[in-house]
């Protein structure tokens, strides 16, 4: 089973039926899951606030090597910290949430993802495909983990990260359409 | 590049959409589910819902309607019409509506931009701004355009983004209907005002009134009738932008 974390605000009905997961909130399920996404609609504070009850059997579950998958606001509190709040990340990803520095904020729309060698979450979509983004912070981490990177107001910043058995993406693969609905199999059906 | 967004509106009533729609093979014209996924499949970047319901009693029902369309739809969409709390504002995120936006409140009571903001996110709060040209300035109507406020809508705007607003979706209702172009001079007015985006919404008649308006700056435009009643189709219209070297999304 694909658990996908209910942090209170948004609702991922439709990231369940892309991975066939189940959205839920109970440290038991999250215990018994093969896979693990976190999403986050609102506030770094907000979010980090909700995270705190689950920090526990989350970290055990991501340190026994279950692949989690964070999602906008849940790829940043796999940081350590946000500029945009107080509150903790999980700081499983090196590195912190920093405010982008573009004119136009917030980063609202579609925009293209680039990557070098395509990563497994980009399997079978096209280097500088578009996603939908909305955001107004972004993380900061080593280059390494960097799989893929898009550019707003003349800034580039990372967009999907990867560090062992933990991704992150700053768009929203459940609201972009069939690319979003491919990156969501990718990680459905990636080897455990 | 980030990439200018097609904005489809549907006009709800009683969760239903009010204003028929010319897709061929429609199993119920009125679905706004099925609706919104047919205009994703056609390249629509985002839809807009406007709850226009009379009553308080059926305004409830957008609550129902935002969670079948996140069950279904794989594009952003924007719900509003008669918000007026934040509570009210959460409950449609929590059904899976992915943005609100706030006219008539805002203007009547202006913190309630800030308290919305701080519950949802200010990405996700969208505040919507109805205006007319009388002379000096662009005043604003609210309450479905009936009333006018003695407000700058520019001024309006600004106070909005400085309270927590992500975004404006500005209609000119001059140009509202008559298929002859946005109001350029009202957008461009407004992105020079403000550095949140701007969805262009009021007088998309043809493929030129997109790329003008985008031109002009927008990040958004939004259309309804010109798509429902098949002048054009958003995968058309966004070959003819694409040609004219506008930046928008391929499906």
């Amino acid at each position: 089973m694909i658990a996908i974390i209910d942090l209170g605000i948004g609702n991922f009905s439709n990231v369940a039926k892309a991975v066939d997961g189940k959205v839920t909130s109970d440290p038991y399920e999250i215990e018994k899951a093969e896979k693990i996404v976190l999403p986050g609609v609102g506030s770094f504070h907000a979010v980090a606030t909700e995270l705190e009850r689950l920090r526990g059997v989350l970290l055990d579950r991501i340190g026994e090597g279950v692949p989690v998958l964070g999602i906008c606001l849940g790829m940043q509190v796999l940081t350590e910290e946000s500029e945009e709040g107080s509150g903790k990340g999980l700081g499983v990803i090196p590195g912190r949430t920093v405010k982008l520095l573009g004119k136009r904020l917030p980063h609202i729309g579609w925009n293209s993802v680039s990557f070098e060698k395509s990563p497994p979450l980009f399997e079978g979509i096209d280097n500088n495909s578009y996603f939908y983004f909305v955001h107004t912070y972004r993380i900061k981490v080593p280059e390494e983990l960097v799989q893929a990177s898009s550019e707003h107001d003349g800034e580039v910043f990372p967009v999907a990260i990867k560090r062992d058995n933990i991704y992150g993406v700053q768009f929203h693969p459940e609201k972009s359409s069939e690319n979003g609905k491919k990156l969501l199999r990718n990680f459905s059906r990636m080897e455990v | 590049m980030l990439a200018k967004r097609i904005v489809v509106a549907l006009d709800i009533k009683d969760r239903r959409v009010v204003k028929g729609v010319r897709f061929e093979n429609m199993r119920d014209a009125g679905d706004p589910v099925e609706l919104a996924s047919r205009y994703e499949n056609e390249g629509a970047d985002e839809i807009v819902f406007l709850d226009i319901s009379a009553s308080r009693e059926n305004r409830g029902t957008i609550k129902e309607l935002a969670r079948d369309v996140s069950s279904s739809l794989f594009i952003p969409f924007t719900v509003g019409g008669g918000i007026r709390t934040a509570t009210e504002a959460r409950e449609l995120i929590r059904n899976g509506a992915d943005k609100i936006f706030i006219n008539t409140a805002a203007v009547e009571r202006k913190e309630l931009v800030r308290e919305i903001s701080d519950v949802v996110g200010s990405s996700n709060t969208v505040v919507a701004i109805d205006c007319k040209f009388n002379g000096r300035h662009y005043e604003i109507y609210s309450h479905g355009g009936k009333i006018p406020r003695n407000m700058d809508a520019i001024a309006w705007a600004r106070e909005a983004q400085n309270l927590g607003a992500g975004e404006l979706l500005i209609t000119s209702m001059d140009a509202d209907g008559t298929e002859n172009g946005y109001d350029l001079d009202l957008i461009t007015g407004m992105i020079e005002k403000v550095s949140i985006p701007v969805i262009a919404s009021g007088g998309a008649g043809t493929p030129e009134h997109f790329l003008e308006v985008f031109q002009a700056g927008a990040d958004a435009a939004l259309g309804a009738s010109v798509f429902h009643y098949g002048k054009f189709s958003v995968s058309d219209l966004k070959k003819y932008l694409e040609r004219r070297g506008i930046v928008v999304r391929k499906p």
